[in-house]
């Protein structure tokens, strides 16, 4: 760790003249190097990003013109239903959209790539604690890539018991005979993404708490560390049992255990099961990793927002430790609340309550962080780049979608709205409004440290602007479908009186969600534009605090040209110790002596 | 310029608690495009105190909403880097503003916590009572609905309150129940998760293979509704529909005896002997 042998991409080029094909594999595909598994975490969830938009579309479409014929991908799809959906495909889309959404794109592009490639630049590493395990974190998601995309093709239908997975429909194979082997296969997939993402849990917290640089105390950690850590612990605790779950239900559905089934159960006309199981106990055990999932999916992401709002504020974060706090007691009362899932299911009412009291605690220290980062922007000199709006939109939309979830928090008001679209509103606005947006900014914000090279800002604000306003138009008016009772995974939900005049206002959402993944052809172009042709810069051309700006852009094998000192926390913008805005963390103070000693609170 | 754009930003933020609030105002107030799209009428006893807690925890989450929306606007328009000349107000945070922003909201969080307590209790735990003999017994529930792939399978307990006695009456998909009266349900399924959803009532519950839930309710009118199933069952669910009709106690009456006398006729007549 003390002495670093640096290859800068430029000496590269000039040394040697023709890489073999060994030495390609081994730096760019099996390359053991965080920045590279880093990359390759982002290309892959990028282009699965893609794919589970157009299977939203898919379901949009639908819902907008049931059992008509869809344009283009119809015909292609389902030839022999004259390219319509068919209420099988239909339940198919819904699982894989959201199955690819949140184990192929949010959890990996969060932890994966931007965990990889930060977390040893920002504490100061030359790379991970494990790099061997880190590449085969990455070489994990192949099996499940293939697996997930097996399941969805394997004939006649794919999986199509939902993300959820809820048995008995999941697990005895009579219930859904359509994916009688997709299911199967798709339990296969999670386990791999399961394996992959405690990998990289393992990794990160042994990097996070060894390796940081001298002078990088816990304290001084960026925030993205901080969500990363914590992340990384809510994953190293919680995967096993989904884990543990999904061979339950997978030996359930291949040797007939009955882990998750009553005794002598028969659906179907099927062979009864010699169940004596539970249903309920997989929604337990599936919710006690798949809530604090949510947090895994939003708590990196308020990290980088915290990063970047601070950097365009350049004004120190607002309450950098009550910010460390509230992610901690996110992540503590995350592991107590995932019976809010579970109000309606038949769970003991009574431990409902209990449920319900620690949902509305957990409110709190989301509200926390709110406040300090309107904190952080009062008083600053905001810089409207690219990634400090999609920062500034990640805080206006998850104050909706943490608003949204009192509603269901609230157990009587959740009778009503369990299941409709008001829960779908409220998961797409924390998790698109706010996950997706960082991510949108925190790729804008790297993509200089990644390539060395900036991306469009005019295009990069058209982005944005297009964007915003169609995911509003797409998301915001599931609001009022579910104050209607409108329930989501219906194939066709205008035959019920109470639902038949509000097929209008699904048509309207179809065509903001079509004109939102259609905005995304704007990011793509400038995304790989500019990694040939973006204006080349410096280290640190956000003129920010935080180690991983001290590094050269790309930085090579190895991280940093000299060994990285840390003398104060990355946010010390508009000290008034120096002349500049900004004060990088490696900067030795005037007078000797680092900076936090001398502040009094 | 650079001003003018920065000012175009922070209207734009703006625009999220004005249309926001705009948006449920338009649908409230029922008017075009919109009409009809707010919480559906509602006809139990229970389901107004639910729609009261919706509409309560709207206006908080409301005030909240656009409280910070409007806070996020006022920043941005007043520190926007091209309008401002002085240095940046250096400081880490404010004990103090902690300390207020985190009990104010603890407090109002518990404060809805507990609120509705009663209303949970209400529907879930304190089941209706029925008279018998001098003592106060559980209400027997008045029919079972059992889900299927894809179906609701009424069975009604009949004279003499039990059900899977002879005296039953067997209907899919159509229930029947008198209007103005305390109802209990047995609801189970037969197979996979369903969710036995009554949006006019406000009543929500999943049926678990292996175990049997109570429902209960009081309709306040008579008239026809939907029955929803709200837990995915398979490819059919969407058409897992069933029909709610609230009829008087005469005109339930009056429709369980022919009902049942049909039922107990045997439409088959063998030929005559010759």
């Amino acid at each position: 760790m003390s002495s670093i042998a640096v290859d800068a991409p430029g000496d590269r080029r000039a040394g040697d003249s023709a890489p073999t094909f060994g030495q390609f594999v081994s730096t760019y595909v099996f390359s053991k190097d965080h920045k590279i598994i880093g990359l390759q975490f982002l290309f892959s969830t990028l282009i699965w990003f893609l794919i589970g938009g157009l299977l939203a579309l898919g379901i949009r479409w639908q819902l907008a013109y049931p059992w008509s014929t869809m344009p283009v991908l119809g015909p292609l799809l389902f030839s022999e239903e004259g390219g319509q959906i068919s209420p099988e495909f239909y339940t198919t889309l819904f699982t894989m959209h959201a199955t690819v959404m949140i184990f192929f794109v949010i959890i990996p592009i969060l932890a994966g790539a931007f965990g990889n490639y930060l977390i040893p630049l920002m504490i100061g590493a030359d790379d991970m604690a494990f790099p061997t395990l880190n590449m085969l974190s990455y070489w994990f998601m192949w099996p499940a890539f293939v697996l997930i995309s097996a399941s969805f093709f394997t004939p006649p239908y794919g999986a199509g018991a939902g993300w959820t997975s809820y048995p008995t429909l999941a697990s005895i194979p009579q219930a859904s005979p359509g994916s009688f082997h997709a299911q199967t296969l798709w339990l296969m997939g999670i386990t791999f993404v399961g394996v992959s993402s405690m990998m990289g849990s393992v990794n990160y917290l042994t990097t996070i708490i060894q390796m940081r640089a001298p002078g990088m105390t816990m304290f001084r950690l960026p925030l993205t560390i901080w969500g990363m850590f914590i992340t990384a612990i809510l994953q190293a605790f919680a995967l096993p049992v989904l884990t543990a779950a999904g061979f339950m239900q997978l030996t359930d559905r291949l040797f007939g255990t009955g882990f998750f089934t009553p005794e002598h159960w028969v659906v179907n006309n099927g062979v009864p099961v010699s169940g004596g199981g539970q249903t309920l106990l997989w929604q337990h055990l599936f919710w006690f990793y798949s809530h604090p999932a949510v947090y895994i999916m939003i708590l990196p992401a308020m990290g980088m927002v915290s990063d970047m709002l601070a950097c365009f504020a350049r004004k120190p974060i607002f309450g950098y430790k009550p910010m460390v706090y509230s992610i901690s007691g996110i992540a503590g009362l995350g592991f107590i609340v995932w019976g809010h899932h579970m109000f309606v299911s038949g769970m003991n009412p009574i431990l409902g309550m209990t449920f319900m009291v620690s949902t509305m605690m957990i409110a709190l220290p989301s509200a926390v962080k709110v406040f300090n980062w309107l904190g952080t922007l009062w008083g600053g000199r905001i810089r409207f780049t690219t990634p400090m709006l999609f920062a500034l939109s990640f805080v206006s939309m998850f104050v909706i979608g943490g608003l949204s979830g009192i509603f269901m928090a609230a157990t009587p008001v959740d009778m009503f709205i369990h299941d409709t679209y008001f829960i779908v509103a409220h998961f797409h606005y924390v998790l698109f409004g706010g996950t997706a947006m960082a991510v949108f900014g925190a790729v804008y914000f790297w993509f200089p440290k990644m390539f060395g090279r900036m991306m469009n800002e005019p295009l990069g604000k058209l982005h944005f602007v297009l964007t915003f306003i169609f995911l509003n138009g797409t998301f915001y008016t599931m609001h009022i479908l579910g104050a209607v009772g409108f329930p989501r995974r219906l194939a066709d939900p205008y035959p019920y009186q109470t639902f038949e005049h509000l097929r209008p206002m699904n048509v309207f959402m179809t065509w903001c969600a079509i004109g939102m993944v259609t905005t995304q052809v704007l990011f793509v172009v400038n995304f790989f534009v500019s990694i040939f042709a973006g204006p080349r810069v410096g280290r640190n051309p956000w003129g920010a605090n935080s180690l991983e700006w001290m590094a050269p852009s790309p930085p090579g094998h190895g991280n940093f040209d000299f060994q990285p000192i840390v003398y104060r926390g990355p946010y010390e913008y508009g000290s008034p110790e120096v002349d500049t805005d900004n004060y990088p963390q490696t900067q030795p103070p005037p007078s000797g002596g680092s900076s936090d000693e001398r502040r009094s609170h | 310029m650079n001003r003018t754009v920065d000012r175009l930003w922070s209207l734009f933020f703006l625009m999220v608690p004005v249309l926001g609030v705009g948006v449920f105002v338009w649908a409230m107030a029922d008017i075009y495009p919109m009409q009809g799209h707010w919480l559906p009428e509602n006809v139990d006893e229970q389901g107004g105190i639910i729609d009261g807690l919706f509409l309560f925890i709207l206006a908080l989450t409301g005030i909240i909403f656009v409280g910070t929306g409007v806070a996020l606007f006022v920043f941005l328009w007043r520190y926007a880097a091209s309008v401002r000349s002085e240095s940046v107000a250096y400081t880490h945070g404010s004990h103090t503003l902690e300390v207020v922003w985190s009990i104010i909201p603890a407090a109002t969080l518990l404060f809805i916590a507990i609120y509705q307590m009663n209303a949970w209790a209400d529907a879930k735990l304190r089941r209706p009572s029925v008279v018998i003999d001098g003592k106060r017994e559980p209400r027997p529930p008045i029919a079972e609905v059992t889900g299927r792939q894809f179906e609701w399978r009424i069975r009604y307990a009949g004279a003499d309150g039990a059900v899977g006695t002879k005296d039953d009456l067997f209907t899919v998909n159509e229930l029947r129940l008198p209007a103005n009266e305390e109802i209990v349900l047995s609801i189970k399924t037969e197979d996979v998760l369903h969710s036995f959803f009554l949006p006019n009532l406000r009543i929500k519950q999943d049926v678990v293979p292996g175990m049997k839930q109570l429902v209960w309710f009081r309709p306040t009118r008579t008239g026809s509704y939907d029955i929803v199933c709200a837990e995915l069952c398979g490819w059919g669910h969407y058409k897992m529909r069933g029909r709610l009709e609230l009829m008087t106690r005469e005109a339930f009456d009056a429709w369980y005896r022919v009902e049942f006398a049909q039922q107990e006729t045997s439409s088959f007549e063998p030929p005559a002997a010759e």
